[in-house]
């Protein structure tokens, strides 16, 4: 009797399934302890823009100092109360600011709300699975996560500081409190936030490598995986293999800190007194950091890579140029990002023969970069294209990736690194390359799958004008740091007054700083059109871009599941955008090829 | 009462902006746009591609115009056999780089405006090509090979082994100041230890060691035009970095590993000083390594003297003991030997004199 009774309610309740789930959440289910990819992607966003806010709030404070060093700050007492001394910034304050800026942007905005967001929004959508392969641990990978930055954000808040030895922290400043104050307690805090970070980081990784390899529906083969997935798919691999080692490094500078090791202490006399610690090496923590630090900024810039080349190719109505030629560079770049690390190191005191083998391996990454960047224009050629917001910002991150990009040829030489070396010539390659264009492939990504996010488009005309104010002061503020680089000036200085060497461009600094306040007000711009559409903006369509992909195959506002049907069945590539023949200029991947008798190429005749 | 009013005409200009933002977005659905795809609008369309074009050439224009403004400023005046190297290999790459830049520039911009949307057209379906994309893979590739070869050939060049007859120098960074030693006649620096250090003997120099005892510690660095000079760097609490722009100079100072950098300056301050045109002009010594409170403020004077001149210099300066004669008596008191026992760093110090 009961097993018949089961196998009738089975059947009965089948084909609402998805439905139930939906009516039996309660608040705290459906939108805080979620664990459906898209609220968690949200999540991701969501904390990922309010980082952003408050990290370029820290940048316009330094570059406030920075651009009228002899001004007095009293007007910002209200906000900062004993950081401002006699109307001057601290300088300790000052290196607080940009050690907060730097892991913020980096960690919680460029890596948590960038492939955060849109590897747990698309991955499930784009390969045609109901959700992550775990969605617990994918829940869990947003609220460790969310601790974290409540760890970093409480440090921004104590009496010593927050952590002050720049985004590096390299020891042993960042290993004595005696050096500086930010290595009291904000040190601590900064340790146990990344600590928590990477946890979630690992959390995610795991999830979305699986769910790639394990979820995907019938008919998608690696090979006809958008590009974003792939990019996802590698970037949660450098993330898997690189975090762990970055753990490592923390941990062992805890103990430093904390224990009285010395892994990366030796031969120390400060604050009057000579320390025991001896045997340790600070060039150890620096090899282990950058052993993470630089597959990171390919962790940042890879989801970019990928939402950049599938907004490009929707928006130009044309196939991907060179699609496995992509997947290979993305591969190449994933390889190779694991043995350039030193180059961060050319004057550490590092053996000068590491160094040219460092270089030749760094310069070698030059070329699966330069393929991507001759491809995204070479499917610009001979397009059709429309200018939506997300293209403009597409576009953007092209032109910055190239120029922020090829700087990096100069500095991966390390005999030109000899005089670069942490100067603001590094500092404009780095804003340019993994910065602003990572920002621009994650407004780009915004602008693009916010009507799948919300069932809204965002405002057009907002988005340009949001676009080319960004744009410009983009430009307008990192384009001249290249000549304070070249002049040398150095790095995290609180002012450049001192020196002869470094005593003009002060024009320019106020000017960066003016483009820089500039840029950073405009973002709110994009704050208001982001509010304002979620509850009032234009409703969208199942598939308002045209586009192939299977995410525009759901309803317009997915549920739980995805797909109130059966998951679609894939035929084709993604990119089938104008090709001849066909009635309309897209053809979505869940079309037989058996039903596009009259475009079909003469090899995929075989598949109707 | 004026925030007041700053504050209401704030609030007014963003009511102001929202009316307008407001109007457009009905005017909008009233011409019908807004039925139309998104991007396939014509003022749109036409409006973007323009500011692309316009882009491409204004911002290019300022590009060159504020790089030409700039670039006696950007220059640093060069005053190091190395830097020479550094420099043309810095500018050769620039114009390779600068080519790659303009020809990728124009050509994203200029498709981006050719290109942009139009209802009687179709986008030419192109997949792949593989001798293009052969083709420019090794361009790159040959480029790289050749810039890696160049760069290889300076790097190991500056990086090389200093000549024997090298004037040495030890600069040590410690929080926030610059010491230096010079190894006084016999040529050899004395022994030193970390242990060791006090008010006085700052850089904890073992004054048991013979060779410790005609070491000089003058207050700014002169080094003699033409003559190699090799620097030994170290530092006391955190990594510091040596930084000598006119030189084309840097290398991290790191507790507990020594390292070193050997140029060869090419112009005396006085020559310096008639080039630039500044009779004040002086040679720097910065830290480029954020070690704290004090990063920007590590000032540290460098004097090129012709080779009589300093010379002459050397002579003059008084060994660190005979100015101190007090520290004699404690070196002998305490041997260095019984506080470095104590304190348990002995063996490190040793193998940092024998890497010096």
């Amino acid at each position: 009797m009961s097993s018949t009774d089961i196998s009738i309610n089975q059947d009965v309740h089948h084909p609402h399934e998805e439905h139930d789930h939906h009516h039996d959440q309660n608040f705290f289910e459906k939108y805080i302890f979620s664990q459906d990819h898209k609220v968690i992607g949200k999540q991701f966003l969501i904390t990922g823009i309010a980082w952003a806010f408050i990290g370029g709030f820290l940048s316009i404070l330094f570059r406030l100092q920075l651009g009228w060093p002899e001004a007095t700050f009293t007007f910002l007492e209200p906000i900062l109360g004993g950081w401002i001394v006699n109307g001057k910034l601290n300088p300790e304050f000052y290196l607080a600011l940009v050690t907060m800026h730097g892991t913020i942007m980096v960690f919680f905005v460029l890596t948590a709300g960038l492939s955060g967001t849109f590897a747990n929004f698309l991955i499930p959508l784009q390969i045609g699975a109901r959700d992550m392969a775990s969605g617990f641990m994918n829940m869990l990978s947003y609220w460790i996560f969310f601790l974290s930055s409540i760890v970093l954000f409480v440090s921004l808040f104590l009496e010593s500081g927050p952590a002050a030895g720049g985004w590096t922290v390299y020891p042993p400043l960042s290993a004595l409190p005696q050096a500086i104050e930010g290595s009291k307690g904000g040190m601590t805090m900064w340790l146990i936030s990344m600590a928590l970070f990477i946890v979630s980081q690992l959390l995610g990784g795991v999830n979305y490598i699986t769910t790639v390899i394990n979820l995907r529906t019938k008919g998608m083969s690696m090979t006809k995986l958008p590009l974003t997935v792939w990019a996802f798919f590698l970037t949660a691999i450098l993330g898997l293999l690189a975090f762990p080692v970055l753990f490592s490094a923390a941990l062992l500078l805890i103990f430093d800190r904390s224990f009285g090791t010395s892994f990366y202490l030796s031969d120390i006399f400060i604050g009057g007194a000579a320390l025991s610690n001896t045997g340790g090496s600070p060039i150890l923590f620096q090899h282990l950091f950058w052993f993470l630090g630089h597959p990171e900024v390919y962790i940042v810039i890879m989801p970019a890579f990928g939402i950049v080349s599938e907004v490009i190719t929707t928006n130009a109505r044309k196939p991907i140029f060179g699609y496995r030629a992509m997947i290979g560079s993305l591969i190449g770049i994933s390889v190779l990002s694991f043995v350039v690390w030193a180059h961060h190191m050319f004057v550490s005191g590092m053996n000068p023969f590491l160094g040219s083998v460092f270089m030749f391996l760094t310069l070698i990454i030059a070329v699966p970069s330069a393929v991507k960047v001759f491809n995204w224009i070479a499917t610009l050629w001979r397009g059709n294209i429309r200018f939506t917001a997300a293209m403009m910002f597409a576009i953007g991150f092209v032109s910055l990736f190239i120029s922020g990009g090829l700087t990096g040829i100069i500095l991966g030489n390390s005999a030109l690194d000899i005089y670069l070396h942490d100067t603001y010539f590094v500092v404009a390659h780095f804003h340019l390359v993994m910065g602003a264009a990572a920002f621009f492939g994650m407004f780009a990504g915004v602008y693009h799958w916010f009507p799948k996010m919300f069932g809204r488009l965002m405002d057009e005309k907002l988005g340009y004008v949001h676009f080319w104010l960004t744009f410009v002061s983009v430009y307008l503020v990192f384009m001249p740091m290249h000549y304070l680089g070249i002049a040398g000036f150095p790095r995290r200085y609180y002012a450049w007054t001192g020196f002869e060497t470094f005593n003009f461009f002060t024009d320019m600094n106020t000017f960066i700083s003016i483009a820089a306040i500039l840029g950073f007000t405009a973002q709110f711009i994009f704050l208001f059109n982001f509010i304002y559409s979620i509850f009032r903006g234009r409703r969208s369509t199942a598939n308002p871009w045209h586009s192939n992909t299977l995410e525009w195959t759901t309803p317009v506002l997915p549920g739980h599941g995805n797909w109130p049907g059966p998951l679609p069945t894939v035929y084709r590539w993604p990119y089938d955008y104008s090709k001849p023949g066909a009635a309309e200029d897209y053809i979505p991947q869940t079309v037989p090829f058996s039903q596009t008798q009259s475009s079909n190429l003469p090899q995929e005749r075989d598949l109707e | 009462m004026i925030s007041f009013a700053i504050g209401l005409s704030v609030v007014l200009l963003l009511t102001i902006l929202f009316l307008l933002f407001r109007i457009g977005t009905l005017v909008s659905i009233f011409r019908g746009s807004s039925q139309r795809a998104v991007g396939t609008t014509k003022t749109s369309n036409k409006i973007n591609s323009t500011l692309l074009l316009l882009f491409l050439l204004v911002g290019g224009a300022a590009f060159a115009w504020s790089f030409a403004d700039s670039w006696q400023e950007m220059n640093q005046p060069l005053a190091s056999v190395h830097g020479d190297w550094t420099d043309s290999l810095f500018w050769t790459t620039m114009i390779i780089i600068g080519v790659v830049f303009v020809i990728t520039q124009i050509l994203l911009f200029w498709y981006s405006y050719k290109y942009k949307h139009q209802d009687d057209k179709k986008a030419y379906y192109y997949p792949h090509n593989n001798k293009l994309e052969i083709v420019w893979t090794m361009i790159p590739a040959v480029v790289m090979a050749l810039l890696v070869f160049a760069g290889w050939k300076t790097w190991t060049k500056i990086t090389s082994a200093s000549p024997e007859d090298a004037v040495v120098i030890e600069v040590m960074g410690k929080q926030f100041s610059w010491m230096v030693r010079y190894p006084g006649p016999d040529g050899v620096l004395g022994d030193a230890k970390i242990p060791l250090v006090d008010a006085t003997n700052q850089m904890g120099v073992d004054f048991s060691d013979q060779y410790a005892l005609d070491d000089f510690m003058p207050r700014e660095i002169h080094v003699p035009k033409g003559k190699p000079v090799l620097l030994k760097i170290r530092a006391q609490d955190v990594i510091h970095s040596v930084f000598m722009p006119h030189f084309r100079l840097k290398m991290d100072a790191v507790p507990g590993m020594p390292t070193k950098f050997w140029f060869v300056p090419t112009k005396t301050t006085y020559e310096m000083q008639n080039e630039t045109g500044n009779p004040d002009f002086k040679y720097e010594l910065a830290c480029a390594e954020v070690c704290g409170r004090g990063h920007f403020a590590m000032r540290f004077i460098i004097v090129v003297d012709e080779p009589e001149d300093y010379e002459a210099w050397v002579a003059e300066q008084v060994p660190f003991v005979e100015e101190h004669p007090e520290i004699l008596t404690k070196a002998e008191t305490t041997p260095a030997k019984e506080l470095v026992a104590k304190n348990g760093s002995g063996d490190k110090a040793e193998e940092v004199k024998t890497a010096l």
